[in-house]
């Protein structure tokens, strides 16, 4: 019996095996294959979903005006479950399974590393959407990315915080096992001390998955800060954010762009209300192109998109943008043309690739208020302010004005 | 009558027969791998390499542990740390090592090149390393006895993840000569994870240490040794009382188990080309090593090589069900479970079972 069964799991092992090896043939002459990867389960799931709906509402955007000279394109998604193994592989299979000429992905850093090692290593373009980590991009010509790098993050919120909440000493809590996190802190306090702001005490260590914050943020209210740094993934944010109220911290709470889902307020509640964070944009920037990518994408969805759905959208359109400007689709050719990308028009504002493959673009601060992510301000690269009549196609005008309409929820 | 010691002398195999049980299974393993690296590596693809070098890591993660979950019958949560510590290692040998040596941080040298044998050497040493802390921590931990010794070990587990975190970050090619040698191990990537390291993995070096880990092992469990911690999985105290030295016995295997974990790890970490950031080197990579060993059956070597292929095989092949994937897979391993609790083998190995049924049926006659 016994013997029966082993010989059943053998065969079912081999067939799957070779069913595993043959995967399908090259892809259609008529279509062209992207490949995304991106963590669609897991802890961080709608990072990946959200990714994951906004690419595809580009690429539906894309065919619908006729392809790529004729030829449609197509995405082909693997889920990696947020495991630096899975997405190894995933790139590795699309690469070399399901040729595909271009690698979409991912959200957290260490994953873009992996997957963006296999990528470089076969010459295929992979643009990350989303993935802030200076590392990143360093792997080589092949890897770019749509969003600004922590280090701009953490200008952008030290000098939020210093100009606009006229925060003078700020407390940091950070999670120590995220590279984005442990990333974002350091930026953070060396661009805000920079400006002349001041840390207050020590900054307080956490483990993405832990209860219970009491002793950090005990120690955090003792030091009464104007505000406190919160450069964590939304999930722990949310419920630091209860119990540092309980705990008696009044002041604004401070985030990146990993605050950014709808769950974050769904968890957090009322404690979250009046904290402000960075982000890639807002869908209430009354810019045309916003304006139009949310009402596409909540006619698709039903939804409001979050930062990192704009983001897949602007990966995918620039990825379209440079095959068409590309003399081939061949890897060097393509990632050639996606590092010379200027000035391109997206949802998240005019981008332009710097000689690291970085994109150089501002950031908005958003605050929480009535559960939903209020646009307060734009905050541009250092040197790259525009003067306010070349402002229109990026940020509208009440863009500027809309900064001192939103004064600093007083720090006591 | 014969004097003992001439029987003794006839049971005694042939000199050529000795050397054939030695050197032979050494020559068919050396032939399988270039058989895999020159003949089925091109014939299956980048991406059927990929699945055929995670399922030889996994092999050696599944078996090595077999050691002590299985044979030994002590349940330890803490491989993933064991691997970890060997991957590490060995990462420090072949990046910086290799800058040392080679002036470069890339790959160096072809098919057995130079570059391979620091990779092998960097292997080595990250065995040697995890094996001393599996020493380490079995000398204190061994002492204690299943939930206690289980807590322990995911304890360390856990340690070893945290400590990882705390690392610096990767001194890149171009500034490791203005850091003191004896400080670069520190820099080893922290959260980020450990890159870039150099693609280094290959199929011939994972199903080398594949072979070892498991002549090793099937040897262990047919020597007195194996004899000695079956024994001791039996009932410990009944062991003690037959003269076993029941804690530096369960050490030995514990360090042994270690030392392969670490070799896994140098394999893993240098397939990847970047190591996984530490968070994920934590119990759920444990547990995923031990849901081979309890599914291959505990105490078969064949039946966890056969476990650890199928389980890497299944994510693999549930690919095209997307969403529903994990779902299919966890269905796969509850059904699995209820077929067969005692695992796919129980303790025997594949070719004890058609005898172990001709036993049967020949008794029943």
């Amino acid at each position: 019996m016994s013997m029966r069964r082993f010989v059943a799991v053998l065969s079912f092992c081999s067939l799957s095996w070779m069913s595993a090896c043959n995967g399908e043939p090259e892809a259609v002459s008529d279509t062209i294959l992207v490949g995304e990867y991106g963590s669609l389960s897991g802890s961080e799931a709608t990072f990946g979903q959200s990714t994951h709906d906004g690419i595809l509402l580009a690429i539906d955007e894309i065919n619908a005006a006729g392809g790529l000279k004729g030829k449609k394109l197509e995405v082909k998604t693997y889920d990696d479950q947020g495991k630096t193994q899975e997405a190894g592989t995933a790139v590795t299979r699309l690469i070399t399974e399901d040729h595909v000429v271009a690698v979409l992905g991912e959200v957290a850093s260490s994953l873009s590393i992996a997957g963006g090692r296999v990528s470089q290593n076969y010459n295929v373009p992979m643009i990350s959407p989303s993935s802030t980590n200076a590392q990143v991009t360093e792997i080589g010509d092949m890897i770019s990315r749509v969003c600004f790098i922590d280090s701009f993050q953490g200008y952008v919120v030290g000098k939020f915080a210093y100009d606009h909440l006229k925060a003078r000493r700020v407390a940091v809590m950070f999670d120590q096992g995220q590279a984005y996190s442990t990333g974002l802190k350091d930026d953070f306090i060396r661009e805000y001390t920079a400006i002349g702001g001041e840390i207050a005490g020590e900054p307080q260590a956490y483990t993405a998955g832990d209860q219970d914050f009491s002793a950090q943020l005990n120690a955090i209210a003792a030091l009464q800060p104007d505000a406190v740094f919160l450069p964590g993934y939304y999930t722990d944010v949310a419920t630091i954010s209860i119990q540092a109220r309980r705990a008696g911290i009044t002041a604004p709470l401070l985030g990146g762009d990993g605050w950014d889902s709808s769950q974050l307020a769904q968890i957090a509640g009322e404690s979250i209300e009046g904290s402000y964070y960075s982000n890639h944009y807002s869908h209430q920037d009354t810019s045309p192109a916003v304006q139009d990518f949310v009402k596409k994408y909540q006619a698709k969805y039903n939804k409001t998109p979050d930062g990192l759905a704009a983001l897949g959208y602007d990966a995918t359109k620039i990825l379209f943008d440079a095959m068409e400007r590309s003399p081939s689709l061949d890897g060097k050719d393509l990632a050639a043309a996606i590092a010379a990308t200027k000035n391109f028009q997206g949802v998240t504002g005019l981008i332009s690739m710097d000689e690291n493959r970085n994109a150089i673009k501002p950031a908005v601060i958003v605050k929480m208020q009535g559960g939903i992510p209020t646009y307060v301000t734009t905050i541009y690269p250092k040197g790259t302010e525009p003067a306010p009549t070349e402002v229109p196609p990026v940020t509208p005008p009440t863009a500027d004005t809309a900064a001192p309409v939103e004064p600093a929820t007083a720090p006591h | 009558m014969a004097t003992l010691a001439e029987r003794a002398k006839s049971l005694r195999p042939s000199a050529s027969k000795m050397a054939l049980d030695s050197v032979g299974p050494v020559v068919l393993a050396i032939g399988l791998t270039l058989l895999l690296h020159f003949v089925v590596g091109p014939a299956v693809g980048h991406s059927g390499t990929k699945i055929l070098l995670d399922m030889g890591i996994n092999i050696v993660l599944a078996v090595s542990l077999n050691m002590v979950n299985g044979f030994t019958g002590q349940f330890s949560i803490g491989h993933a740390g064991f691997m970890a510590i060997g991957g590490y290692t060995a990462g420090i040998v072949t990046y910086y090592g290799g800058y040392k040596l080679f002036g470069t941080t890339n790959p160096t040298g072809g098919f057995l090149g130079a570059g391979q044998w620091l990779f092998a050497l960097s292997c080595i040493a990250g065995a040697v390393t995890s094996g001393f802390f599996g020493y380490l921590v079995g000398l204190p931990s061994l002492r204690l006895k299943g939930d206690y010794l289980a807590l322990v070990t995911l304890g360390f587990g856990e340690i070893v993840c945290v400590l990882l975190t705390q690392s610096g970050a990767v001194v890149p090619a171009s500034g490791i000569d203005a850091v003191p040698a004896w400080q670069l191990p520190y820099h080893v990537g922290g959260a980020v994870g450990f890159s870039p390291l150099p693609f280094y993995t290959n199929l011939f070096w994972v199903y080398l240490f594949v072979c070892i880990t498991v002549l090793f092992a099937y040897r262990l469990k047919e020597s007195n040794h194996g004899r000695a911690l079956l024994s001791i999985r039996e009932d410990e105290i009944a062991a003690e009382a037959s003269g076993i030295a029941v804690t530096p016995i369960k050490v030995r295997a514990f360090a042994f188990s270690a030392a392969f974990a670490g070799v896994a790890g140098g394999l893993y970490f240098h397939l990847l080309g970047a190591l996984p950031k530490p968070g994920e080197l934590g119990f759920q990579k444990s547990f995923e090593i031990i849901i081979m060993v309890v599914l291959g059956g505990m105490g078969s070597v064949s039946g966890t090589i056969l476990a650890a292929i199928v389980l890497t095989i299944l994510p693999e092949v549930l690919r095209e069900f997307s969403d529903y994937r994990m779902v299919v897979y966890a269905l796969a391993l509850v059904l699995m479970m209820l077929v067969r609790p005692q695992g796919l083998f129980g303790i025997r190995e594949i070719w004890e079972l058609g005898r172990e049924r001709r036993k049967k049926a020949r008794g029943s006659r």
